[in-house]
């Protein structure tokens, strides 16, 4: 946290320090070290989430991101997957019946 | 079973292994431990000239591990301390000249008559780091607070861990306190915190330390130094003393002093 002093002393921490980004870097690459899943795997897993998600959306398979991601306070890591998807493919019902249900005093 | 085996050891190389051995070893001595140090650096013989013995090698490791000489003819005396002793490295071999079962009968033997054995391992996670890795019993990692040097930090602490040795402690040595202060420079805690070790010492960058190694006196003796300091506190907590650690922010200008009064700092 930046003190009055260290803004005074043009030292505030707005701009991620060497050492945060260092450490930030760090924990995300070690990740990957430590669970030292082979590239094919990881691609086998990568293709295997693409192929349930395009069931229902329709996904640009280029711009597909999955990555391990440090914990962030608690004891586990994450997987993550930036799926980016244009619209869906299984149109949405028109009227579901939870709908129905709510529409029905005012028909 | 006698004596303790303790091995330095970093992954990546020029963090400040070999001098950190050096240290220790003339630490432990100076609190009337008995120490003998070996160099596993072979090819790359190192701990003699950082200690000031280069000159009265005779005999090395791969000459004791051969049958060639006694544990005791390669032994070599320290001068000021008499119960300080180095085995140096071959230096015209390589590594697999000594495998990890010669490394735990030699240490079992050293065990009867020392305090002490420390081994200084040579970088990398090859054949070299597994024997000096062997017989330990207490394993101390020396990093400095660069990315490069902490990744290689964390991969051996993942092959101590599955080979179930350790837990390792840290040495974090080369800290520029003052880059610290600015954000530029990974503390102790960060390091800690992305390693997930115990720490056992910090050591603080300081000038004094080439100097030392340049005459050959390891900086451990020399009573004005901030880094001789830390060494001789790292060796005090090897014998498991509770020592608590020195506070290392007293560096930096005047102004850089006025302004952690008012703000604290860290």
């Amino acid at each position: 946290m930046a003190s009055f002093w260290d803004r005074l002393f043009g030292r505030t921490s707005e701009r991620e320090s060497s050492a945060q980004a260092a450490k930030r870097r760090l924990q995300f690459v070690l990740v990957h070290d430590r669970i030292n899943l082979p590239p094919d795997i990881m691609a086998a897993m990568k293709q295997e989430i693409l192929d349930v998600i395009s069931k229902y959306v329709q996904v640009n398979e280029d711009s597909i991101d999955i990555a391990l991601h440090p914990s962030d306070g608690s004891s586990l890591n994450l997987l993550v997957a930036e799926v980016p998807f244009t619209k869906s493919i299984v149109a949405p019902k028109p009227d579901i019946d939870e709908d129905d249900d709510l529409e029905e005093p005012t028909a | 079973m006698g004596g303790k085996v303790v091995t330095v050891t970093s992954g990546k190389g020029g963090v400040g292994k070999t001098t950190s051995t050096a240290n220790l070893g003339m630490g432990l001595a100076r609190l009337g431990k008995r120490v003998v140090m070996i160099d596993a650096d072979i090819g790359l013989r190192n701990l003699d000239i950082v200690m000031g013995l280069e000159n009265r090698i005779v005999y090395d490791l791969v000459d004791v591990v051969e049958g060639r000489a006694k544990v005791k003819q390669a032994m070599i005396k320290h001068k000021q301390f008499p119960d300080l002793y180095l085995i140096p490295a071959a230096q015209t071999r390589d590594k697999s000249a000594v495998s990890p079962a010669d490394m735990v009968q030699l240490c079992n033997e050293l065990r009867k008559e020392f305090d002490f054995i420390i081994i200084d391992s040579p970088a990398g996670i090859e054949r070299g780091f597994r024997n000096a890795l062997a017989p330990s019993d207490d394993i101390l990692i020396v990093t400095n607070p660069e990315v490069s040097a902490v990744r290689d930090a964390d991969r051996v602490i993942g092959l101590i861990e599955a080979e179930n040795k350790g837990p390792a402690r840290l040495i974090l040595n080369r800290v520029k306190m003052e880059l610290v202060r600015k954000g530029e420079m990974m503390s102790a805690d960060d390091v800690t915190d992305i390693l997930g070790i115990k720490l056992i010492g910090i050591v603080p960058d300081d000038e004094g330390v080439v100097s030392a190694s340049n005459s050959g006196s390891p900086v451990v003796l020399n009573e004005n130094s901030r880094s001789g300091q830390a060494y001789r506190d790292i060796a005090r907590r090897l014998t498991g003393e509770d020592v608590p650690f020195m506070a290392l922010d007293s560096g930096g200008g005047l102004l850089a002093k006025i302004g952690r009064l008012f703000g604290g700092g860290r």
